[in-house]
């Protein structure tokens, strides 16, 4: 296999506003498909010529055949000029990278809680839609997210319409601060996670900003949990996507092809510095 | 085993110029660089180091990547089809030659980088034994031995003669069009060239340089350590060392927009740079002392650990000589080692 970081054109043909500063684009290639296959957690480096090239989760479920999604949050160049693109747009796409959550191994039949804050959900939705198609190799699904207000809270729609609905799946929203109409619970994601006290033998999937995660892994220890059952995902700066540039290290691993995704007891065999 | 009188090395040169593109070490603007050979241009046989690596051949400071057309909302791609040609590169030391196998597995490790890969393909490399090795080289502390290069063809010099021997089919190639230039030899006629090389990289200074350190504490703790806290002071950021540097191989992919298309392209980058990790959000190594360890580590800690202990660095002694601080890879591989 190769790599020439050349990409192929892809096109726009659906932008969904979700936040005040969270947009999700639809993505399929010219000719109407879906650009590639991919693996829940996986990335897609995205680029306007000109303007920037950046590395996002993809955050539809592979089992969508028709199309790709990505939610990207309005702060930088880049994506400050995506938010401002109308559909239509074609845009410039290379991937999948990296490595992807352990849908078909160790989460097969286990009992799943996702916890995620803000546009932290972004590639958990990937996976949270993956296992809802194939319901039957999978246990409980507990669901806890998070964030600033309700107003932020990404694709609020599908959630309650979809998620909530679902049987098996346990949803739990909780938004930062008080606020006019919200009859939900308010307070941070790690606190909440405390006081749903989950059973310790659900394997964990953590997404969020880096303090979300740093106290909702500390939470889960402190609730019985192991470093071995929670996994999440990384990000840094990323060229190239295929662990040649050389920016995204964390210690001697390179977040673009052995992440994004990392157990939490491998990531902690690593120097702390994300 | 060939040899031919060294009076007779221009002669070598006209024909392996009339075989395939040659370039060697030659002095442009009072520096020594890899020059494409033409009749008249003057080798310089005594330079150890060239000021920038051999890397350039394969990994050049840019490389052209794509070309992007946008009319209105759509984007039309022409692909760089820019080739290389054969060519030979003659002159490549011991420690130069030994950065290639470094660099092959990052650029030619899964998926392979086609553009590096290319242009290693179509690469001759003859090397030249170090008679008078340097007081900044220490090439053997990571078991190089310059009296015994390798490469496609390696060549040794003594005051008559350059010995010239093929080592791989590429070598056996060039030498069968050029082999009526040479008389044939015996190995044995170059024993005491490269005795005398062993003896006098044995004496070197920095060759005594001890790594087992680096072999044996674990990457988090040498990433702890307190001693990064004075050994990056005096680091202006500058990245020369990274870019003399014959391993140094971080990348950037840019854009230049010419006004009527946009040019994608890669260029050599920096970990001592400011912006090298820097996000939207942040920038995970805020301060040099970040960036200097990120250098270091790497060479000495998470290349080995992903590389089966060999280290990313040949002892050229480039960034000996060209830090403005004189801050090098001895000093911080000593200095972070020390135990007090």
């Amino acid at each position: 296999m190769t790599e020439n970081l050349v990409p192929s054109v892809g096109v726009i043909t659906d932008i969904r506003i979700d936040t005040p500063d969270v947009k999700t684009f639809r993505v399929v290639g010219r000719d109407g498909k879906k650009c590639f296959s991919h693996m829940p957690g996986q990335c897609a480096m995205l680029s306007i010529p000109g303007i920037g090239e950046a590395m996002f989760s993809i955050t539809s479920s592979p089992t969508n055949n028709d199309f790709m999604e990505f939610s990207i949050k309005k702060c930088g160049c880049l994506t400050d000029w995506l938010h401002s693109a109308e559909a239509g747009q074609e845009i410039l796409i290379r991937g999948p990278y990296g490595n992807f959550f352990p849908v078909e191994s160790e989460l097969k039949n286990k009992d799943l809680l996702f916890i995620a804050g803000g546009i932290g959900l972004a590639p958990l939705r990937s996976v949270i839609n993956y296992c809802r198609d194939k319901r039957s190799d999978y246990g409980k699904i507990d669901i806890v997210y998070g964030s600033r207000s309700k107003d932020d809270l990404v694709d609020y729609g599908e959630i309650i319409n979809e998620w909530m609905a679902d049987g098996g799946i346990d949803v739990y929203l909780t938004i930062d601060r008080e606020q006019e109409g919200w009859n939900g619970h308010v307070g941070f994601v790690p606190n909440y996670v405390k006081e749903l006290g989950f059973n310790t033998d659900k394997t964990v999937l953590l997404c969020g900003p880096p303090i979300m995660i740093k106290f909702s892994l500390q939470g889960l220890i402190d609730m019985g949990f192991d470093k071995t059952q929670v996994y999440t995902t990384m990000e840094l700066r990323m060229k190239c996507g295929v662990g040649k540039c050389g920016r995204c290290n964390i210690g001697s691993k390179y977040v673009c092809k052995d992440g994004p995704v990392f157990r939490c007891d491998e990531l902690e065999a690593l120097p702390d510095e994300y | 085993m060939y040899k031919i009188a060294y009076s007779e090395i221009y002669n070598l040169f006209d024909r392996i110029k009339d075989v395939i593109t040659l370039f060697l070490p030659a002095k442009n603007d009072g520096a020594v660089s890899f020059s494409k050979y033409e009749s008249g241009t003057r080798y310089e046989a005594d330079a150890l180091n060239t000021v920038r690596s051999a890397k350039d051949f394969f990994f050049p400071q840019t490389q052209n990547i794509a070309e992007f057309k946008i009319s209105g909302k759509s984007i039309e791609i022409l692909q760089n089809t820019e080739e290389t040609g054969k060519f030979a590169v003659f002159g490549v030391r011991a420690c130069d030659e030994k950065s290639f196998g470094i660099l092959d597995r990052v650029f030619l490790s899964e998926p392979s980088d086609p553009y590096y890969n290319e242009k290693r393909e179509k690469a001759v490399i003859i090397t030249a034994a170090c008679n008078y090795p340097e007081e900044t080289c220490f090439c053997t502390a990571f078991g190089i031995d310059p009296s015994e290069p390798r490469g496609d063809v390696s060549t040794w010099v003594s005051e008559d003669f350059l010995y010239w021997k093929a080592n791989t089919e590429k070598g056996e190639e060039l030498t069968n069009k050029i082999a009526d230039i040479f008389e044939r030899c015996n190995d044995g006629e170059i024993i005491s060239i490269k005795n005398n090389i062993k003896t006098a990289a044995e004496k070197l200074p920095f060759v005594s340089l001890n790594l087992d350190y680096w072999r044996n504490t674990g990457e988090k703790e040498i990433f702890a350590s307190e001693k990064w806290e004075s050994v990056y002071k005096g680091c202006l950021g500058c990245g020369t060392c990274t870019f003399v540097c014959p391993t140094c191989q971080c990348y950037d992919v840019r854009d230049f927009d010419s006004g009527k298309s946009v040019r994608k392209f890669r260029c050599w980058d920096s970990c001592m740079y400011s912006d090298f990790t820097k996000m939207a959000h942040g920038n995970p190594r805020k301060s040099q002392k970040e960036r200097f360890r990120q250098r270091f580590m790497h060479k000495l800690k998470y290349f080995p650990e992903n590389n089966g202990g060999i280290f990313s660095c040949v002892g050229c002694g480039r960034c000996l000589k060209s830090c403005p601080q004189s801050l090098n890879i001895i000093k911080v591989a000593r200095s972070v080692a020390a135990d007090d």
